[in-house]
């Protein structure tokens, strides 16, 4: 890179780019913050097409457009509800492309070697050649341009380090393409959500990685093109089977855990193509892909490990029984009880998003405010399929942000409560985490909504929710099971309430 | 003790409540409503012939309720195995007692021990409504609160009655009203339920209470506390906790120094200072009353015993020389019957269901219960008066707090330092393995290698230190923000497409139309779901 605009450029990309997450701390300083997300992408792209080693100027542009054209059309049509199955596929982009840039390292490392053998001189350079085999050494490299070139001039070391990098990003890319595919699947249905492994479970995992550890050692020693191969195929397998057994509850993690990997991914290929503001832009998003994958995990007091090696950790001893029995209540009596409360909250799990509800909700809210009542929306941090979801969902649906709470902000004021409506959200209202210690959430921080005077809560059916576990709370002697569809079942409120 | 008690066997317990005999008394024991919830606990009940109809509740709603009419004292008193009244009995009514029959009613065994006495001779089981002790469990059935609740709410109502002028200040065509100054002095139950009553009416209303830990719970009812000038009484007072106990000679003084300053501006003046066990302390002197404007009044709900304004007759509204109402009705809660009643039935329907633990009908006398020993003050031809300490103290649940303000200081700041000190160690540590680790990269790596891995341990630090800002609820937008710019990989791509081999050029392209994608959807996506966030 020793071109000053373009390393200039690569600067000013990457303290753009960390403006524009450090932007998100807050919803308006949010909107600026894309901003700088989008002016430093189109610095480092036009940087890198006038740098050196670019070409085919406008088949690149081209292929831009048109990837452009397909990213807007789906940005445009894709409904909020399908927020997660987007960002899954997305990450599978990446992905497949850090495998395509690291075989093309392969390749070009393959070629310069072939075209050094061809004239003669041993590549890579050695140090105390004569001084004719360095001119036709440099007459060689005079022939490649770009990522090649550099390639031509490396020591050896540099090459070891070359093919460590491009191995790792490989692997990594590999294992995050098939993971987001299974994600994506998982996310939008195409997949089923339970978590299920092919027999030998871990082992198989530990079989493949431990595969791939010797084709980087086989890598290391022949430079040949089968063991890059067989590492591909065991990352892949990995990437799938990894996923696959992970439940649903979990993909929130899942997916912030495969967002930080495709920036170590960028990270590795940067390592190998010597860039520095890939190296800069992966470690940032991988980094911060991490840390929201430990927040996430602390918000279900879940160890990042069990949660990575999939389904919930073994309970010890028998799961308290649940006695009593789910009561009933129809459209009417939720709406009696709401013209009768003076605060109201509302808890929205994923039974919204997949009923498309989050309209009917803001509905329902904005009638009961008109009516002077204390609306408030309690969000527990992995609500929905995706860190947030509930948020932007409810943003979507126009509810106002300064009325949704997080759970730290609304739990001690369930007591004052008189009704608390919960839609579609099962697991993170759970008494048992709190109340018996063999549960398998036990221990994970819910919603204490059994602590209003009134619960009503819209199902589906008589079901338990992804992680499988009986919920108390629909037992209690407070709580009503409002059944039905939720968008439904808000359908028949909203033409009760006025 | 009643037939069929302690077992499930025998017929049902019949409850029964007589007519009030005291004079002026309007309440009655048992609500239509309580009957019901009494008959699912599998009691049967009576009712003497008009006993409800003082408080608004008809004979028929009660025989429409399941509840037997019986006429006259005699047919219920022989009939009833519980009998559950308001007032505490006559000595008649004592007498009518044997050791088959539960007295539930308000005794106040401290001052009529004869009759107790003589209740416990007869062998009755007697359960005084104001003995349950002041424990949360007991709340339910805690008669004393919830008949203090509707007198302080009554003497704001009272001392309306006997205002000439508006509580609320109002600017009208007609002219400017100013509001009305309420003093609300003991901030208790009733004290409470009176401030909160004359502040929804609109008045500024001031309280002062001996105990400066009740200010926020005034403050929390919208009155302003009155804090006397007098800081090192106030903090002793803050320790004692609890109830309130009788002050010392200079606090005193001042408090009634604080009073004679506000006497002449306030309009309402409502005396609730009771404690435990003595007369109520004089509050309100003579000097003060004079001092008040004419049409003042001031509504003494402490009358009972003796009042805190010596100048109040008991039962009486008396008007003074210079025109102050005094009003010193001890009957409030029977001046609201039908809401005094109800909440006393609920009180006694609680009581039942404490005693009914099986819902069969059975009584079960448990004298290991905290809360029926604490009120049974006859049991099986005992005095079982005064109780011992209850298992659970009532204070119990509030005195941990000043303790721990007390340790604060010193415990805060090592546990400070423990944790600084923690998290140093800790990092030190992390830092140290670090190093160490990046020493070893170096002595094996190649220069150019370590150059850029500098690069890369800065950005995953910046990475971490930018993350922990971001809000909650903007961890979706951050999600398709960071999968945008992870596109990033588009420049390697775009290194490689000016290769001379067609298979790099295809796999480059190939990288770039698929990176191109992702631009472009993360970021327009993220664009959207921002824009939807807005304030109301």
């Amino acid at each position: 890179m020793e071109f000053p605009f373009t390393t200039a450029a690569y600067v000013v990309a990457a303290v753009l780019f960390i403006l524009s997450l450090g932007g998100l701390s807050g919803q308006e300083s949010a909107k600026r913050a894309i901003w700088y997300g989008v002016v430093g992408m189109a610095l480092a792209v036009l940087a890198t097409l006038f740098g050196p080693g670019a070409g085919l100027w406008w088949l690149s542009i081209l292929l831009i457009a048109a990837g452009a054209a397909i990213g807007v059309v789906v940005a445009k049509r894709v409904q909020m509800t399908e927020m997660p199955q987007l960002v899954a596929a997305m990450h599978s982009l990446v992905g497949l492309a850090a495998v395509f840039v690291g075989y093309n390292a392969h390749i070009e490392i393959g070629r310069v070697a072939s075209l050094f053998a061809e004239a003669g001189v041993p590549f890579p350079l050695q140090d105390g050649l004569a001084a004719e085999a360095l001119a036709s050494a440099e007459a060689v490299s005079e022939q490649f341009r770009g990522f090649a070139a550099l390639v031509a001039h490396k020591s050896q070391a540099e090459i070891n380090v070359l093919r460590l990098e491009l191995f790792l990003g490989v692997f990594i890319g590999a294992i995050t393409f098939t993971g987001s595919v299974i994600a994506y699947g998982k996310l939008s249905g195409k997949v089923t959500s339970a978590a299920t492994k092919l027999p030998g479970g871990h082992m198989l995992n530990a079989a493949a990685a431990g595969v791939s550890l010797i084709c980087l050692f086989w890598y290391f020693g022949t430079g040949g093109f089968f063991p890059l191969f067989l590492m591909t195929l065991c990352a892949l397998f990995i990437g799938y089977h990894l996923i696959m057994g992970i439940g649903g509850a979990d993909m929130p993690v899942v997916v912030s855990m495969l967002n930080s990997y495709s920036g170590w991914a960028a990270a590795a290929i940067g390592f190998s193509l010597s860039n520095d503001l890939l190296i800069t832009v992966g470690a940032l998003v991988g980094s911060s892909g991490a840390i929201l994958s430990y927040i996430m995990c602390k918000a279900m007091n879940r160890s990042f490990v069990s949660v990575i090696l999939g389904g919930f950790g073994g309970a010890q001893g028998e799961q308290q029984a649940v006695e009593g029995e789910q009561v009933a209540i129809d459209a009417d009596g939720v709406a009696q009880a709401l013209e009768e409360a003076d605060s109201v909250v509302i808890v929205p799990g994923y039974g919204m998003a997949v009923a498309q509800a989050q309209n009917n909700v803001a509905e329902l809210t904005k009638r009961l405010r008109a009516q002077g009542k204390e609306v408030r929306f309690a969000i527990h941090p992995v609500a929905g399929r995706l860190p947030g979801h509930m948020n932007v969902l409810l943003a979507e649906a126009k509810v106002p942000y300064d009325i949704v709470l997080e759970m730290e902000e609304i739990n001690d004021d369930f007591p004052d409560t008189d009704v608390v409506i919960i839609i579609g959200s099962n697991d993170i209202v759970n008494p048992a985490a709190q109340d018996d210690p063999n549960s398998p959430i036990a221990g994970m921080p819910v919603l204490e909504v059994w602590k209003a005077k009134n619960v009503f809560v819209s199902k589906r059916g008589q079901g338990t929710g992804y992680s499988g576990i009986e919920n108390p709370l629909f037992f209690k002697d407070n709580t009503r099971m409002f059944y039905g569809d939720a968008k439904k079942s808000l359908d028949d409120l909203l033409q009760k309430i006025s | 003790m009643g037939p069929g008690s302690g077992n499930g066997e025998g017929p049902p317990v019949k409850i029964g409540t007589p007519k009030e005999t005291a004079p002026g008394e309007n309440r009655v024991a048992m609500t239509p409503d309580s009957a019901k919830m009494l008959q699912k606990l599998g009691h049967d009940c009576l009712i003497e012939a008009g006993a409800g109809e003082k408080a608004g509740f008809l004979d028929d709603a009660y025989r429409d309720a399941g509840v037997t009419v019986v006429d006259g004292p005699d047919a219920l008193w022989s009939e009833a195995e519980i009998i559950a009244m308001v007032r505490p009995p006559s000595e008649e009514q004592v007498n009518r007692l044997d050791e088959t029959k539960t007295l539930i009613s308000h005794f106040y065994p401290g001052s009529n021990e004869e009759l107790m006495k003589l209740a416990a001779s007869k062998g009755a089981s007697v359960i005084a409504m104001d003995m349950i002790p002041r424990i949360s469990r007991a709340q339910k059935m805690d008669a004393l609160s919830s008949m203090a609740n509707i007198a302080g709410y009554r003497a704001v109502i009272e001392a309306g009655n006997n205002f000439g002028r508006f509580f609320t200040g109002q600017v009208t065509a007609a002219g400017k009203v100013p509001p009305a100054k309420v003093l609300v002095v003991g901030a208790g139950v009733a004290g409470l339920a009176a401030i909160g009553t004359s502040t929804s009416l609109g008045a500024i209303t001031y309280a002062f209470d001996v105990r400066p830990e009740v200010a926020e719970q005034v403050e929390s009812m919208g009155a302003e506390f009155v804090y006397l000038d007098f800081e090192e009484e106030q903090a002793d007072g803050s320790e004692s906790g609890g109830y309130a106990k009788p002050s010392s000679p200079e606090f005193q003084e001042a408090q009634l120094a604080k009073f004679r300053e506000l006497a002449p501006d306030m309009d309402i003046v409502i005396t609730t200072a009771l404690i435990p066990n003595r007369e109520a302390p004089e509050l309100w002197t003579e000097d003060m009353v004079k001092a008040m404007k004419p049409g003042s009044v001031i509504v003494d709900l402490a009358a009972e015993r003796g009042g805190n304004c010596k100048m109040t007759v008991k039962d009486e509204r008396v008007v003074t020389d210079n025109g102050v109402v005094i009003i010193g009705y001890t009957d409030f809660p029977s001046r609201m019957a039908t809401q005094s009643s109800t909440l006393y039935a609920t009180n006694v329907r609680h009581l039942m269901t404490d005693l009914t633990p099986e819902k069969d009908g059975a009584v079960n006398h448990d004298m290991e219960d905290d809360v029926i020993r604490g009120a049974t003050i006859a049991h099986k031809g005992e005095v079982t008066f005064p109780p011992p300490a209850p298992k659970t103290q009532a204070i119990a649940a509030q005195k941990p707090k000043p303790k721990e303000k007390e340790k604060t200081p010193e415990e805060k700041r090592a546990e400070e330092m423990a944790a600084f000190k923690a998290q140093t160690r800790s990092q030190v540590t992390l830092l140290g393995v670090g190093g160490i680790a990046m020493l070893a990269v170096g002595l094996v790596a190649p220069p150019s290698f370590l150059q850029h891995f500098i690069v890369f341990v800065l950005a995953v630090f910046v990475g971490f230190q930018v993350i922990w800002n971001v809000a909650h609820s903007l961890h979706t937008p951050l999600m398709a923000v960071t999968n945008a710019i992870s596109s990033i990989i588009i420049l390697g791509a775009l290194m490689q497409i000016g290769s001379g081999s067609f298979l790099v050029i295809l796999l480059a392209a190939l990288s770039v139309f698929m990176a191109a994608i992702n631009i472009f959807g993360g970021f327009l996506v993220t664009r959207r779901m921002l824009a939807m966030f807005q304030k109301s």
